[in-house]
């Protein structure tokens, strides 16, 4: 049986980077993952925006950390090599109310300490993003885009750097404490042993805070889905385009990616299955109505692709939970339970991870790991070099001189780079989320099949293990006969 | 960086490029290079192992990989230079071609180039199918290339959206590999291939087609459990109450191909909204000087045989640019009239002699096309059937062209 110090359990954006502020110190570390790889939920499907901390209650924790983690942004995105724009960001409105609503999204704001909030005239707004419909807005500058795949692979790659071990497809089923105070945790495939238990389960939380012995939440959700926008429009939106937001929810809305594609989503629909991220087509329909009148340029010629996403609504005893729960609990010793982290927990995935951490190291006291070096380095895009670099690439390495994705411009050498990545992963969507090969226009038409070919060639696999994003999501049923 | 002149560059080394280059070649252009991305010449048709080409170019019906030999052995007699597992990653208005290539990155400054990229196929997010996103979602073509070339099977029960011809052959050739195909859904009221696919791929192997229906869902959410069809009505809007589920493992959309022209855009080719592939003149070239295009990266093509002889066509046209006698006067436009879905050249000068290729926008018997300029009739073709599926071409005489006028094409 593997035994840790520290057990995390869920290795999306939360989850790594607890693992990843865990190895600052002298721990042994462990990051339990039921899919095979760290961003198929919700740390992969949401808008990938950087918020800027005025859209929440005064005096929260997801006010507080959201400002936190947006103002150290750059640090982070540098530090791991996460491709980051601080493009600022607009909430568009047109009528008398939604200016009230405006000015109060202003005061809350400010008093959150968001930096730099101002309402800007039509001029102003037109001067921004001249292809945007309304008649003035709220400018939050310092809010932004980010790569969230690369962000949750770079902080998983920085722990493992550092000394974290991640054992992917291994799904919680049961945790004990043993007589000797410390924790049996149970997964679908081995037994683990651990002092300390942290749960970053995300949509899983309720189930592993019930497994801890802490009862008393409950969750619902919500489903939003969104649509991919080829890069020919990408243009004709500088920064992420709002409504103005009622009181429950953003609106749908209209962002750029780093990559140069726009998002448009999502909606929000209730659901109760929180493992479905089905799309329907009245919620296709829906976003791209909406949308239009923000920001009239989604026509279905640009749609390359679609996903949703479920954004948990969390209930305590009390009711709706408005805040980040972040605890740990004497009658529940040697655990840090993480309720309710949902939107901004992208943005505030590293200062949620340092008050986690210190929940621990305040009782646990380990020593530093002097050898912890915070950088990570994501792998060398061929297609963001200039001419120049390219030859030079490709002198050092002829792999980068083979574009095996043509939409893209990925080469041979990323695509290696990818499959023999620290955390070890087996499915094409784990290629997708480290390269951006199969993201295209043609989807993966042109080069699927030279990617599942060397994943076959370089982890030995057969044909029939390599899968598309989960487990059980077989690509092949085996050879022609 | 060392650039290279060339009097002529050929991006792509598929049907198109190749019988350009032989054409060029047998008009004393020697000095003329092919760009293939792939480790060997032949394009797709490497992967089409089924026979059927050749039947219109050399009256036999070869198999793709065959049909290709005869235009890489003339190739290969003629020496003509061609460089493998070279990807073109930039182009220029002034016909500057960058590539990759483990031996470094190569520049070309040609003369001349032409684009022959063929072409790419509609993929399940264009046409945002809901449901979830499971494994088991192939386009046809790639299906077949898994099959054909990779030795793989992708599934066991299948369900084909579209009656696009790769789709017609893969039903075929899944079914051949001991797969099941449950059927073959087309959102159309006719089918979308040629006839003949209908005939040899379905009707031989007892595959049912369903017209006017289509997937409204695929279910499952690790590998493809399942389908929802739904009927369609006459607006291709679903019909509330005719959905059937069908459960299979895999899901093969055979739904349209996209001519692909990343690179013509960046040398600013204007391309066409209804062909998806840049306007052209009757001699086939682009609205950038000296960039010329043929076969599927022009518009997609029904048989392989019409991207052959496109591209020997557009040789002529490529010569007369490299000698300097640029016609660009190509003034008169071409327009697609009621019943036509496109036609090419977009325009043509009044001293070309153009080979108009147009597409019927519905199946129709006894009509007749008619090429008209003003009130005068240039040209007429009387036919028994025709099939929005199949290309159709009239040969202009250049002697009736008489005015710059615009010239319209329609059904009547």
């Amino acid at each position: 049986m593997k035994k840790y110090d520290v057990l995390v359990i869920g290795g999306g954006v939360v989850g790594s980077a607890i693992a990843r502020e865990l190895s600052r110190y002298q721990l042994k570390i462990g990051v339990l993952e039921k899919n095979p790889d760290v961003c198929l939920e919700m740390s992969a499907r949401n808008s990938a925006v950087l918020h800027g901390g005025f859209a929440y209650e005064i005096g929260t924790n997801k006010a507080a950390l959201c400002v936190e983690g947006c103002m150290e942004f750059d640090e982070v995105a540098r530090e791991l090599d996460v491709p980051f724009i601080r493009t600022g960001k607009v909430l568009v409105g047109n009528t008398p109310e939604d200016m009230e609503s405006l000015k109060e999204t202003l005061r809350i704001g400010k008093i959150n300490g968001a930096v730099g909030l101002e309402i800007i005239d039509e001029k102003r707004l037109k001067e921004l993003v001249p292809a945007v419909e309304g008649s003035f807005a709220l400018l939050s500058p310092m809010s932004g885009i980010l790569d969230p795949f690369q962000y949750t692979i770079g902080l998983a790659e920085n722990a493992v750097k550092n000394g974290a071990r991640y054992h992917l497809m291994r799904e919680v089923t049961g945790i004990h404490r043993e007589e000797d105070g410390t924790y049996k945790v149970e997964t679908s495939k081995e037994d683990f042993r651990t002092k300390w238990v942290i749960n970053a389960a995300g949509l899983g939380a309720v189930k592993i805070s019930e497994m801890l012995g802490i009862t008393g939440y409950k969750m619902g959700g919500t489903r939003g889905h969104y649509i991919v926008l080829d890069k020919a429009v990408g243009d004709l939106l500088p920064m992420p385009v709002y409504p103005v937001p009622s009181t429950t929810y953003m609106g749908i809305h209209v962002t750029p990616t780093v990559e140069g594609n726009v998002t448009v989503g999502p909606d929000a629909d209730r659901v109760t299955d929180l493992a479905n991220y089905g799309v329907e087509q009245h919620n296709m329909d829906y976003l791209v109505e909406d949308a239009s009148t923000l920001w009239p340029h989604i026509h279905r010629k640009d749609f390359i692709r679609n996903y949703a996403g479920i954004q948990p609504t969390w209930l305590d005893r009390e009711g709706p939970m408005k805040d980040f729960v972040i605890e740990a609990r004497e009658d529940v010793p040697n655990t840090v339970n993480l309720i309710g982290i949902e939107s901004p927990g992208l943005t505030a995935a590293l200062p949620v991870a340092r008050r986690a951490v210190q929940l621990l190291v305040e009782r646990e006291k380990p020593e530093m790991n002097s050898n912890f070096d915070p950088t990570r380095k994501r792998i060398q895009r061929f297609a963001e070099a200039t001419p120049e670099e390219q030859a030079e690439l490709i002198r050092e390495n002829p792999d980068y001189g083979e574009i095996i994705c043509r939409c893209e411009s990925v080469t041979k050498a990323e695509v290696l780079d990818a499959i023999h990545n620290p955390l070890g992963v087996e499915t094409m969507i784990g290629m997708k989320y480290r390269t951006r090969s199969m993201m295209g226009r043609c989807q993966g038409g042109y080069c699927q099949m030279r990617i599942a070919q060397l994943l076959q060639e370089e982890k030995g696999l057969d044909v029939t293990q390599v899968l598309y994003a989960r487990e059980e999501s077989e690509l092949f049923s085996g050879r022609v006969r | 960086m060392n650039t290279e002149k060339k009097q002529v560059v050929i991006i792509g080394g598929g049907p198109a490029g190749l019988a350009a280059a032989v054409a060029l070649h047998d008009l004393g252009v020697k000095d003329l290079l092919i760009v293939e991305r792939e480790k060997h010449l032949g394009g797709i048709l490497r992967q089409c192992i089924h026979d059927g080409f050749g039947l219109t170019r050399f009256k036999e019906s070869l198999s793709g990989p065959e049909y290709a030999r005869r235009f890489i052995d003339e190739v290969e007699k003629r020496n003509i230079s061609y460089i493998t597992e070279t990807t073109v990653i930039e182009l220029t208005e002034d016909r500057i071609v960058r590539a990759a290539s483990k031996k470094g990155l190569l520049t070309w400054q040609a003369d001349a180039v032409v684009l022959s990229m063929g072409c790419r196929e509609r993929t399940r997010g264009a046409l945002q199918i809901p449901g979830e996103r499971p494994g088991g979602v192939y386009t046809a073509g790639v299906a077949q290339s898994y099959i054909n070339l990779y030795n793989t099977m992708v599934g066991k029960k299948v369900v084909i959206l579209g009656s696009g011809d790769i789709g017609l052959i893969m039903a075929r050739r899944l079914t051949l590999e001991g797969a099941k195909v449950e059927g073959v859904y087309e959102i159309l009221p006719y089918p979308s291939g040629l006839e003949r696919n209908v005939e040899q791929c379905l009707n031989d192997f007892g595959i049912p087609l369903h017209l006017s229906h289509t997937v409204t869902k695929i279910h499952g959410g690790r590998r493809v459990e399942g389908v929802t069809i739904s009927q369609v009505d006459q607006e291709r809007n679903p019909i509330p109450g005719k959905e059937t589920y069908i459960p299979c493992d895999t899901l093969v959309l055979s739904v349209g191909l996209i001519p692909e022209n990343e690179l013509s855009k960046m040398a600013k080719v204007e391309l066409d909204s209804r062909t998806n592939g840049p306007r052209v003149d009757a001699s086939y070239q682009t609205s950038t000087p000296g960039i010329f295009a043929a076969g599927n990266v022009l518009h997609v093509h029904d048989l392989v045989d019409y991207v052959s002889m496109e591209a020997e066509r557009l040789a002529k046209g490529v010569v007369d640019h490299l000698k300097g006698a640029t016609s660009k006067e190509s003034c008169i436009p071409v327009l697609a009239g009621e019943g036509i879905t496109y036609v090419l050249p977009q325009q043509i000068g009044d001293d070309q002699e153009p080979l108009l290729s147009m597409r019927v926008q519905r199946p129709a018997e006894n009509i007749a096309v008619v090429v008209r300029q003003g009130e005068k009739e240039l040209a007429r073709l009387e036919l028994e059937e025709a099939l929005p599926a199949e290309m159709i071409q009239i040969l202009l005489d250049p002697e009736k062209i008489k005015s710059d006028q615009p010239m319209e094409v329609y059904v009547r």
